[in-house]
């Protein structure tokens, strides 16, 4: 199992979740998040005065899948987020040693 | 706003002008009555004044503030609101605009304390107007004064600094400067026009508030840390209401509901939209990008730079003044602040003392019918006008400056100006109020 975590720009979320669920992927968590890269901060101007901000608004998302799955994700993800601009965002893959199901106590495979 | 014998004059100048044997043979002044009219106008000019400070002027600058110190601004020009009403009603209107005698090119008498004599058919001067209508429209403006303040020492001045700062700033400097131009003082009879308050309110206050900002020093992190205006939204709705309730102000300041009042409120739109839209273009052309505060701080120029010409400019005016305060503020308030290093928080000095310095010297210039004014009093030039609007200018920034500085020393060195930097770190809100702006 792996735990694919995805950094992408928010107006693609909609598109990405749809990706997603046309693949197969029955459960996402997603957070607001702040960040840079290469696309770094942006400038913002007030009667003269300049501040720059460093950290840009992003989505996360995170989400466990099983082994076989993980291409998959990673080019449903890749194709929906891109907009060929800088700042399209990253992906990140983790081994998963473990899943339970809270309510029914399930672990493994079997609590995807 | 005038001087009821100023008024008289004026009225005689230009019916003279106009050959009206009309006016011109009112020197035999019957008594003044009430007209229904003319107070109607003027209870509702009187409401928009006072809207213009609450909640006006508070959410203009509310929204420029960060979020800790959002209520602390709130609270100011509310506080503000009623410590100046009852301040007035004991003596400050007394002393204003009541009789001096032997004083009174230089302050007003005692004859009013406690609004004494004003009953519900006085009548002030040779108006139309209750003289508690004409109280009260004054009241309005006195309050509106200090609270321009409160943007040059935002988010660092101690609450209790802020009401001694205040009640000694309305007593010993609104009072008099007031007396002086509209009371029967000596600025109003050397004839320096101020229709609706350049001097008195708008540099009277700004560089006051300046010289509150050197005072108190900047806030901590100043000019290095980010401090951007939290709620644009608030600076916006702010601003348009301001721009509202400024024809209350301007066409208010006719005291009555005629001709003049209605130039005053369309001259008033007319430069307050062409500042909006110098200030817009100016920093378009200078940072690649028109801005929303920008545009709202354009319009409060033009607001404050057409208030001393908005009973004698024309439309073309109008217009001039616009361009030159919206480009000119717009410097006074982006370059010069960061040339010479002073903290004036949300810009006073550079919107309204800049402003009130265009507008007060402008409306010696187009005040000439040659260029669509009302017309000169009879005898003087364009330059004669200027010098004396000059005079007017001096006179305040001097004796201002000065006895502002006094008042902030003796507040500093008896009770303390400032908050702590704990306090100034955590917000005014929870330092001084014990509560948020925003529980989300």
């Amino acid at each position: 199992m792996k735990l694919i975590s995805a950094i992408i720009k928010p107006f693609k979320l909609d598109d990405v979740r749809e990706a997603l669920g046309d693949i197969g992927v029955s459960g996402i968590t997603v957070t607001e998040v702040k960040g840079f890269g290469r696309q770094k901060g942006h400038t913002e101007l007030y009667r003269g005065a300049e501040y720059v901000v460093d950290f840009l608004p992003k989505i996360k998302l995170e989400i466990a899948v099983d082994d076989q799955l993980v291409d998959k994700v990673i080019e449903a993800i890749t194709n929906a987020a891109r907009t060929g601009k800088i700042g399209d965002g990253k992906i990140f893959v983790f081994n998963l040693e473990q899943v339970v199901r809270i309510r029914t106590g399930e672990t493994g495979s079997e609590a995807l | 706003m005038k001087p009821s014998t100023q008024r008289t004059l004026l009225r005689v100048l230009a019916g003279a002008l106009a050959l009206t044997p009309l006016i011109a043979g009112a020197q035999e002044t019957p008594a003044p009555t009430i007209s229904s009219g003319d107070t109607a106008w003027m209870l509702t000019a009187t409401a928009l004044v006072l809207f213009m400070t609450i909640p006006g002027l508070a959410l203009f600058y509310g929204g420029l503030v960060r979020a800790k110190n959002v209520l602390s601004i709130l609270m100011q020009c509310f506080a503000i609101t009623a410590l100046v009403t009852v301040l007035w009603t004991i003596y400050g209107y007394s002393l204003a605009f009541g009789n001096g005698g032997a004083l009174n090119s230089w302050i007003g008498g005692f004859d009013n304390l406690f609004l004494k004599g004003i009953g519900l058919s006085s009548i002030y001067g040779t108006q139309t107007i209750p003289e508690s209508v004409f109280m009260t429209f004054q009241m309005t403006f006195a309050i509106i004064t200090p609270a321009l303040m409160v943007g040059a020492f935002a988010e660092r001045m101690k609450f209790s600094a802020l009401m001694w700062f205040m009640g000694l700033w309305l007593t010993l400097v609104y009072v008099p400067v007031a007396h002086w131009v509209w009371g029967g003082g000596f600025l109003g009879t050397l004839g320096v026009l101020d229709f609706a308050g350049g001097t008195v309110v708008h540099i009277n206050a700004g560089i006051a508030g300046l010289v509150a900002a050197i005072v108190i020093g900047k806030r901590k992190g100043f000019p290095t840390t980010a401090m951007p205006p939290h709620n644009l939204g608030y600076t916006v709705i702010g601003a348009s209401m301001l721009w509202v309730g400024w024809f209350g102000f301007n066409a208010g300041s006719e005291l009555a509901a005629d001709g003049v009042a209605g130039m005053a409120m369309a001259v008033t739109q007319i430069a307050t939209a062409t500042a909006a839209l110098s200030w817009m273009f100016a920093e378009w052309w200078a940072h690649g990008k028109p801005s929303v505060l920008g545009i709202a701080s354009g319009a409060v120029a033009g607001l404050v730079a057409i208030t001393p010409a908005s009973g004698t400019a024309g439309p073309m005016g109008a217009i001039a003044i616009g361009v030159a305060a919206g480009v000119l503020c717009f410097i006074a308030s982006t370059k010069i602040k960061r040339m010479f290093h002073y903290d004036d928080a949300l810009d006073v000095f550079g919107v309204h003392a800049v402003g009130g310095i265009v507008g007060a010297m402008l409306t010696g210039v187009f005040a000439s019918a040659a260029l669509g004014g009302k017309g000169l009093a009879e005898g003087l030039t364009i330059v004669d006008q200027v010098i004396k609007q000059g005079i007017g200018v001096g006179t305040t920034l001097v004796y201002t400056a000065i006895a502002s500085l006094i008042i902030l020393k003796v507040v500093d060195w008896t009770i303390g100006l400032r908050v702590t930097e704990e306090q100034e770190t955590e917000g005014l809100d929870l330092a001084l109020h014990d509560e948020r702006g925003y529980i989300l």
